[in-house]
């Protein structure tokens, strides 16, 4: 099945700005990390392939169907969403919050044997089985976060879109989250995650975009992407290559950069 | 080490379990009370046997405690669902304007329709919605959305009850309703007639958004959020206030603006049971229902044979807490 997700010279404009303008890409199962400065359009290209906003130009196709066609419900069973701000009204537990990634699923009957499975086994692979009692005000910022992974994967999608997942998390809960994705895509769904650290997403993804300006500048390899003259094009600072053990860093160089 | 889910869940069945029960035993107390005590458990055989009494509470007890639970469970319910939808432990259909923007619809109708009583709770309806038209376009996306609207909603509540005071000052009201009775609340027109007009309007408003739980748990998470989930957001928000403005307006044209439940007692089931709608909504109507009778009990008793306004007694308990919760900012303390 080569239709996944599809985006055809998708545009989207507000306030008489263009925030993404032609950009056509197909995606398949795997992991898709999305890179580019802030505010080049990765947030929005997320909403807009999750079917959240409507584009002004352009079309998103889901396995073949323009995105506009599906009922919320349906989408809600197709993709799950992560978006970079999140909060809660309510006093929930971090349980609750996890429960309603199985909205969709439910369609107004209360929780089975499965939907409670579901939920314990979401929690234990984002490592917040611990927390499933607390109130989620009272967790920090990185529990958070696992929580809503886990609400995420409770929702139980081929195709999961995050943004900025990594946000808020220490080194190592970094790598549990990206190498999380990267099992989840080798499982066969398709993770498209905006993220910010260049070295970290090419040692996890399978495929990168870059997008600079609203524009998708290169869409490939993480090995043939890491070209420093494409990350000055993409960041507007130049980039040094580093080679260690066969596999290739990049780091940025400015005017503050102290030398050796 | 954690605890097991389902002891909390045994916790809210139980919870609802008793709120099932304080109920009829709210109506009962309030029934048997007043300047003629009847007690309650004497009350079936006072009613078979015709005795001295029975015609007291057929005629005026009765309709009274089950006018006040069914205005009571439906303040309560509104002011958890707009709670929900607003996104804000702070919304109180009483505060943000929308009890005196009914009972403005109501006395606007009065005016031109003195005889025409079957209209008053559509009236009332159509005057919440006017105000919650108006809020939601006041308020708009800013910062802060929750003060603004509180700000806004008081201030609109102002100037709607000097609307009424002018209203009533220039019409009059056929009915011998006092702006107190529209301000402060009471249920001193309790009878079967207005139960009638009431009831139909409350209880489908109550029914329908005892359905819209799991939408509202949803929008916990925020708009987008809510959407990503499957909900279509806008339908969701145009129904459910839709139906709040349905009961408001069914409630406050009956009994006046009775303050706070609607804030109070979905605050207390929150502490005490968790924040999932399929709890806090059936038992927020049961609660608000027997508070509101007991609060109507009080109200004709304390100071009996003179009767307080109901509202008063709600304010004096809801108000502290009102300012409690927003001087902590809400939830996150």
């Amino acid at each position: 099945m080569a239709n996944w997700l599809l985006a055809q010279n998708l545009g989207f404009r507000r306030g008489g700005r263009w925030l993404l303008q032609g950009v056509s890409l197909a995606l398949e199962p795997g992991f898709w990390v999305l890179l580019g400065p802030n505010g080049a359009g990765k947030s929005t290209l997320l909403r807009l392939l999750s079917g959240e906003w409507q584009p002004s130009e352009g079309a998103v196709r889901l396995w073949g169907r323009p995105i506009g066609e599906y009922r919320p419900g349906e989408l809600a069973l197709q993709r799950a969403f992560l978006p970079q701000q999140r909060s809660l009204a309510f006093p929930y537990t971090a349980r609750e919050v996890v429960a309603l990634g199985r909205l969709p699923h439910q369609k107004g009957r209360p929780e089975n044997a499965r939907d409670l499975e579901r939920i314990e086994a979401a929690l234990r692979e984002t490592r917040a089985l611990a927390l499933a009692e607390r109130p989620y005000f009272s967790l920090s910022g990185g529990e958070r976060v696992r929580v809503d992974l886990a609400r995420i994967l409770a929702q139980e999608t081929p195709i999961l879109l995050l943004d900025e997942p990594t946000n808020h998390l220490d080194p190592r809960q970094q790598l549990e989250v990206l190498s999380l994705l990267a099992r989840r895509a080798r499982q066969g769904h398709l993770v498209l995650a905006a993220l910010h650290d260049l070295n970290q997403a090419a040692l996890f993804a399978d495929g990168l975009l870059f997008l600079r300006e609203g524009r998708l500048l290169a869409q490939g390899a993480p090995q043939e992407l890491l070209q420093p003259a494409l990350l000055e094009a993409v960041y507007g600072v130049p980039f040094e290559l580093l080679e260690h053990r066969g596999r290739r860093l990049v780091l940025p160089v400015g005017e503050g950069t102290p030398t050796a | 080490m954690t605890p097991d889910p389902r002891q909390f869940q045994r916790r809210r069945q139980g919870l609802l379990l008793a709120l099932a029960l304080l109920l009829p035993a709210s109506l009962l107390l309030g029934a048997a009370s007043g300047a003629y005590y009847i007690p309650p458990l004497e009350i079936p055989r006072v009613l078979q046997q015709g005795l001295e009494g029975a015609s007291v509470l057929l005629n005026l007890r009765f309709p009274r405690v089950l006018l006040a639970a069914l205005v009571g469970g439906t303040l309560a319910l509104s002011g958890a669902v707009l709670q929900g939808l607003l996104r804000t432990p702070l919304a109180e259909p009483g505060l943000v304007g929308l009890g005196l923007g009914a009972a403005f619809g109501a006395v606007l109708w009065l005016a031109f329709f003195p005889l025409a009583a079957w209209g008053l709770p559509l009236a009332a309806a159509l005057g919440v919605l006017g105000v919650l038209g108006l809020l939601l376009r006041l308020v708009g996306e800013g910062e802060q959305p929750g003060v603004r609207l509180l700000l806004m909603g008081l201030l609109l509540g102002s100037v709607l009850s000097a609307l009424i005071g002018f209203l009533q000052f220039r019409v009059g009201d056929p009915q011998g309703r006092s702006l107190t009775f529209w301000t402060l609340g009471s249920l001193g027109g309790a009878s079967w007639e207005l139960l009638a007009l009431t009831a139909p309007l409350a209880l489908l408003s109550g029914v329908l958004l005892l359905g819209q739980s799991r939408a509202l748990n949803a929008l916990t998470l925020g708009e987008e959020e809510a959407f990503h989930l499957g909900i279509s957001v806008g339908a969701l928000r145009w129904r459910a206030l839709l139906l709040v403005a349905l009961g408001v307006g069914a409630a406050v044209g009956a009994a006046g603006n009775i303050a706070f439940v609607g804030l109070l007692v979905p605050w207390l089931l929150r502490a005490l049971g968790g924040a999932d709608h399929r709890f806090v909504l059936p038992a927020a109507w049961l609660l608000g229902a027997s508070l509101t009778v007991l609060a109507d009990l009080a109200a004709r008793t304390l100071f009996a044979p003179a009767e307080l306004p109901v509202g008063l007694l709600t304010t004096l308990v809801g108000g502290p807490l009102f300012l409690y919760l927003f001087a902590r900012g809400g939830w996150r303390g």
